[in-house]
């Protein structure tokens, strides 16, 4: 499922990025690889995601967000 | 024994390499310039252990993955300048994302130290490290280091001078960062094909470049022409996709992430994870959904206020002390001698000296807030609040700032564009900034809306032309995103550090250094373009006919009979026409009449044309050479015998024409040259300086016309 549907609190495991090579790069260089525990911190449409990974906070834009499956 | 020794600072933005740069260099630091570089990279001084180091600050990046500008800088530094040891400073308490960094410098086969900074931090929430361990793991020296208090950096020193005189890794054996079974087998089978290709011979190991092919690596793949490799790649890349079930950059990453894993889980030991704590508390009031906008409006304003409200004292001690000086030299100078060398000095070099000076406190007082509001992590808070808004317009929320500040002054803003990571948003940004409306504009619609607008029209006025320009600014950006720095659109990901204290010491430097560079760089061409605009409007001379005309006419005036304050008046009358009779002869002047039938469209005429040519020095000097031409004398935009010369001459019409003109077109000399001196090059000052001529004169014409034909405000 996308990490937009996931509610705030919860942890989940990143699957997969669904975006262009270079931006897989760039999310995996900060730790966005999977099998990473991302948590859910702030989810409030419209505004951008905020999350946690490998301690730290990471904020995305919300069509990132909607980029990245999780389970 | 070479004495200089080259150590390049590398590590993840937010590590705190900053504050260890200003900590190993204190004010010996200036800007590098390598070649092809757009992205500053810093140098400073130090000598220690009988050895000069230079020492480069490379841009804070993830990665070595060319997949930002940042990255391919700091790489092509590391790989063309082959610095004698680098340096990568690693946060400490997050050690396990900074060490991915580490992995690729250790890949990279660089003679390395890693400093482990905010160790006290760290140690404060529970980490605790097993340094020989994690040493021999990595293959590299580790040096504790807290750097916002000073601490370890000799022994930081010590290290790097150590290991860039034994030789990349003479103490330690370099790991081999071994991948998964899947991957190694790939890059087994393209390494041998790289040697046999010849591909970066001599500069890059066939292993590395392998990797980093598989990787997507855009840069040193569009250097690939062998068929052979091109091939092999495709093939590897959609047997990893399914054997992994992902694409090769991101399994390669996640190799990485493991084997970091792997040596943090032996030698480090977490006992509490309270990282965030403090700074999720205060997020939680500062990002919040209601009241995170107003306390960021709040802070802004407060911002504001501190530039232009603070800085408003020293700005006029500024002028009054140049004003002081001119007139200072005006009153010794011998009468009547080398008048055009005293005017050089007085109106030319001094006047422009001054207006080069007169912006520092802005920018010193600006960037102080700045470099607080950047240092302490609130600006990556601000980006994520003005995201929303920002993002829909094509740019980052950090443009947001340097916007605001336009209202003030558009060269400051430009400056603060820095805080802008990404090129294409900061060129953007800086390129439609001087579509927002600034101080010195203002004097310009201070003087033409009362002039011609009734009073309960001046209000709804002065915002429209504020509410054009935000409007055109938008749309500029747009338009940009869309056209010269299309391309992907970077996506909005950002870290958000923990909140810190900045130190006073970076604080510092970070105002002095941007307010010498705006001295040293922009001051020079300002002062340059000031000093030919005084000669394009102080030469040809009046002839001596004329002048002697003038001079009877005072004489004239001296002798006749009349009251004392009568004959002032009537001197300065004379004055007036004489200032006047001068100004048109000159060679602005003359341009200023040559415009005229490339005016008439937009209804303006010659003598508006040249306090338009005027303006473009700055722009307050519109209203000062309206004055003139109108032979009203020295003129601000409070001045009524000036309105009434513009009612008599002009219909309201052309009033707002003036003021849409002067919003849009023909930025100010020192916009240009500071977008030149940021952008990295004269394209983007005049790219800034034909587009928004040309929108000008293209929406005045249309505004003109319409409104003539429609018969509004034409009378």
């Amino acid at each position: 499922m996308p990490l937009t549907t996931v509610q705030v609190g919860r942890r989940v495991k990143l699957v997969s990025v669904e975006a262009g090579q270079g931006l897989k790069g760039r999310l995996a260089a900060m730790g966005l690889v999977s099998g990473v525990e991302i948590e859910v911190l702030r989810n409030s449409p419209p505004g951008p995601f905020l999350i946690a990974v490998k301690g730290s906070r990471i904020m995305l834009g919300r069509g990132m967000a909607h980029k990245i499956l999780v389970a | 024994m070479k004495t200089e020794i080259v150590v390049a600072l590398a590590g993840n933005p937010n590590a705190g390499k900053t504050t260890i740069f200003n900590e190993l260099t204190g004010s010996r630091q200036h800007v590098g310039n390598y070649p092809g570089v757009t992205v500053e990279c810093k140098e400073g001084f130090r000598r220690h252990a009988g050895a000069d180091l230079r020492i480069v600050d490379l841009p804070g990046t993830y990665s070595l993955t060319a997949y930002s500008e940042e990255e391919l800088v700091a790489r092509n530094f590391l790989i063309d300048e082959k610095p004698d040891v680098v340096v990568d400073i690693l946060d400490a308490s997050n050690l396990e994302r900074n060490l991915y960094l580490a992995v690729q410098l250790i890949e990279l086969g660089v003679p390395l130290v890693l400093a482990f900074n905010m160790s006290d931090v760290a140690r404060a929430r529970g980490y605790e490290f097993d340094l020989p361990k994690l040493e021999r793991f990595f293959g590299a020296v580790i040096v504790e280091t807290t750097g916002n208090k000073g601490d370890g950096m000799t022994a930081l020193l010590d290290a790097a001078v150590r290991v860039a005189r034994s030789g990349p890794r003479a103490d330690f054996r370099a790991p081999a960062v071994v991948y998964g079974k899947v991957i190694e087998e790939e890059i087994a089978r393209i390494a041998p094909l790289v040697e046999k290709a010849g591909l970066f011979a001599g500069k890059y190991d066939p292993r590395w470049t392998a990797i980093k092919l598989l990787e997507s690596d855009r840069e040193l793949r569009k250097e690939v022409l062998s068929l052979e490799v091109i091939d092999q790649l495709e093939k590897s890349a959609v047997r990893i996709q399914k054997m992994l079930g992902e694409p090769p950059e991101t399994a390669i990453a996640g190799d990485r992430y493991g084997f970091i894993s792997g040596a943090c889980q032996e030698a480090v030991r977490s006992t509490i994870e309270i990282r965030h704590t403090t700074s999720d508390q205060i997020d939680a009031v500062v990002t919040h959904p209601v009241f995170g906008i107003p306390i960021f409006l709040g802070l802004m304003y407060l911002v504001f206020h501190l530039t232009f409200t603070i800085g408003a004292p020293p700005m006029d001690w500024i002028e009054m002390f140049f004003g002081w000086l001119g007139g200072g030299i005006g009153a010794v100078w011998p009468e009547g001698r080398a008048r055009l060398l005293q005017s050089l000095l007085v109106d030319g070099i001094i006047g422009g000296v001054g207006g080069v000076v007169v912006f520092l406190p802005n920018i010193l007082l600006l960037f102080l807030a700045i470099a607080v509001l950047e240092y302490t992590g609130y600006m990556a808070r601000a980006a994520f609040l003005m995201d929303n808004v920002m993002h829909k317009i094509g740019l980052h929320g950090k443009s947001f700032i340097p916007m605001l500040i336009g209202f003030g002054c558009t060269v400051p803003a430009i400056l603060a564009t820095r805080t802008l990571d990404n090129r294409r948003d900061r060129l953007t940004t800086m390129l439609v900034l001087p579509l927002i409306s600034c101080g010195a504009r203002l004097t310009i619609y201070a003087l033409v809306i009362p002039a011609f607008f009734p009073q309960a029209w001046q209000a709804p006025m002065l915002w429209i032309i504020y509410v054009i320009g935000i409007l055109l600014a938008v749309a500029g950006a747009k338009l940009l995103r869309r056209t010269i720095f299309k391309g992907e659109s970077v996506p909005f990901v950002m870290e958000l550090p923990p909140y810190r204290m900045p130190t006073l010491k970076a604080v510092l430097i970070y105002m002095w250094d941007l307010g010498w560079q705006y001295l040293k760089k922009a001051g020079t061409v300002i002062l340059g373009i000031s000093i030919l605009l005084w000669a394009l409007s102080s030469f040809p001379a009046l002839p001596e006919s004329e002048a002697a005309r003038f001079r009877a006419a005072r004489q004239e005036a001296a002798s006749a009979r009349m009251t004392g304050a009568e004959r002032v008046d009537w001197i300065a009358g004379i004055d007036n026409e004489e200032a006047k009779a001068a100004l048109l002869n000159s060679y602005a002047g003359r341009i200023g009449k040559g415009m005229e039938p490339a005016l008439e469209p937009m209804g303006f005429d010659w003598r508006i044309g040249i306090a338009l040519i005027g303006a473009f020095a700055a722009k307050e000097v519109f209203v000062a050479q309206m004055g003139i031409v109108h032979a009203v004398g020295e003129a601000d935009e409070e001045s009524e015998s000036l309105r009434e010369k513009l009612r008599q001459a002009y219909s309201p019409l052309v009033g707002f024409c003036v003021m849409v003109f002067c919003l849009i077109a023909a930025p100010c000399s020192a916009t240009v040259a500071v977008t030149a001196r940021e952008g990295g090059s004269w394209k983007w000052g005049l790219l800034q300086l034909g587009g928004l001529t040309s929108l000008g004169y293209v929406l005045t014409v249309i505004v003109y016309q319409v409104g003539r034909f429609l018969g509004i405000g034409a009378g």
